[in-house]
């Protein structure tokens, strides 16, 4: 028990230092993503800044980038994702998930 | 038509399959159908509620509210999960040591039956939201007629509903005398499938490391975003590609319980 309470001390000391974070936006309109592709570092936690400009709610959602983060009709949301490994990572409206996709590129 | 069923069907899925659970669970206690009833009315009312406050809650805490919302309700549910199976261990035997004495502890059985309302309420309220929030959207873009967007949700909260079913008429078929082994096992499960939920939450708003995501990638075999590995990450917190992060709270979660449920058995064995 004191390791877990060690751990998630250092865990949370660590997150209060790891500001700063490399910050990159994204625009949800007519249910699409735009950029649809984004080039991002890797082995670096960034900040993705997502705007969504339709009326209605969309959620923000990718499997292997860990995320479900809903973002109200006009309104904006901060998501963090990684660090990542080099690799290609797919995300996508869930509410609108035919036309809402994109690719996240981490080099 | 199809794709509003879809969507509905994945979210209450995963809601379905843990009342499903806590219904088998807490088989032969007192008052348990109007405790499960209370639970899901509170859910659905709360969904609501939570989908039209989406926005106040997004913008709290710096904009991480959304996140801090659900791990601290998913942390809720792992507390009272937590506490069932410690109870169970305990009263669980009981039970079926002497059917005649099932439901004789009335105050003690609502307790249990409170604390697992809450879980109930948890489930649904997280899922729930997103789809009212969702069928919100779908209503006002004006993409689907009205007609077919219920027809839709109709059909995806029956099969919802149904695969729950499906889980809760198995439970129940397990002998009694592996029945209170099973369920708590799938309790256990259940409670640390959340805690690794709400780690994934929290690393989301950057209030902790992820410590290597992923820690390792079965998406090939069974991705989380199919309904088998839906209902797996429902069911036992099956993840795909988890993070260090996720693993290291579903271990502490397990270990926690097992010596919570050694410790209240060894103390009922010794007042004996």
């Amino acid at each position: 028990m004191t390791r877990i309470a060690a751990v998630l001390a250092t865990a949370i000391s660590l997150a209060a230092f790891a500001a700063g974070e490399p910050e990159f936006s994204l625009t949800i309109e007519n249910h699409k993503f735009t950029p649809d592709r984004i080039e991002v570092p890797a082995g670096k936690k960034v900040k993705f800044l997502i705007e969504n400009k339709d009326g209605t709610p969309e959620e923000f959602e990718s499997e292997s980038l860990k995320i479900e983060k809903v973002i109200p009709g006009k309104s904006k949301g901060v998501v963090f994702i990684g660090p990542l490994k080099p690799g290609e990572y797919k995300f996508a409206g869930e509410f609108n998930d035919k036309t809402a996709k994109g690719v996240i590129v981490a080099k | 038509m199809f794709g509003t069923a879809l969507i509905v069907f994945r979210e209450v899925l995963e809601a379905a399959l843990i009342v499903g659970i806590v219904a088998a669970a807490t088989k032969g206690i007192a008052g348990r159908n109007r405790w499960i009833g209370a639970g899901l009315a509170a859910g659905v009312a709360g969904s609501i509620v939570v989908a039209f406050a989406a926005e106040s809650i997004a913008s709290l805490a710096e904009g991480m509210g959304q996140e801090l919302f659900n791990a601290t309700i998913l942390g809720i549910a792992v507390v009272m999960l937590a506490w069932h199976n410690i109870w169970m261990s305990v009263h669980g035997r009981e039970m079926a040591a002497d059917a005649r004495r099932i439901g004789s502890d009335i105050q003690s059985g609502a307790k249990e039956l409170s604390v697992l309302m809450v879980v109930i309420l948890i489930a649904v309220l997280r899922e729930g939201s997103e789809t009212v929030l969702f069928l919100y959207g779908v209503s006002i873009s004006g993409d689907a007629s009205a007609t077919s967007m219920l027809a839709g949700g109709a059909i995806g909260l029956v099969g919802g509903v149904a695969l729950g079913w499906v889980l809760f008429a198995g439970l129940l078929r397990i002998p009694l005398k592996y029945f209170f082994d099973a369920t708590s096992l799938l309790v256990l499960l259940l409670a640390a499938g959340m805690a690794s939920q709400a780690a994934r939450f929290l690393i989301q708003a950057n209030m902790i490391p992820s410590l290597t995501t992923p820690l390792w990638d079965t998406s090939a075999l069974v991705s989380n975003s199919s309904v088998v590995g839906k209902a797996l990450q429902g069911l036992v917190g099956y993840d795909a590609q988890p993070s260090g992060m996720q693993i290291a709270f579903f271990i502490a979660v397990v270990a926690v319980i097992a010596v919570g449920t050694t410790l209240a058995r060894r103390r009922a064995q010794d007042s004996t």
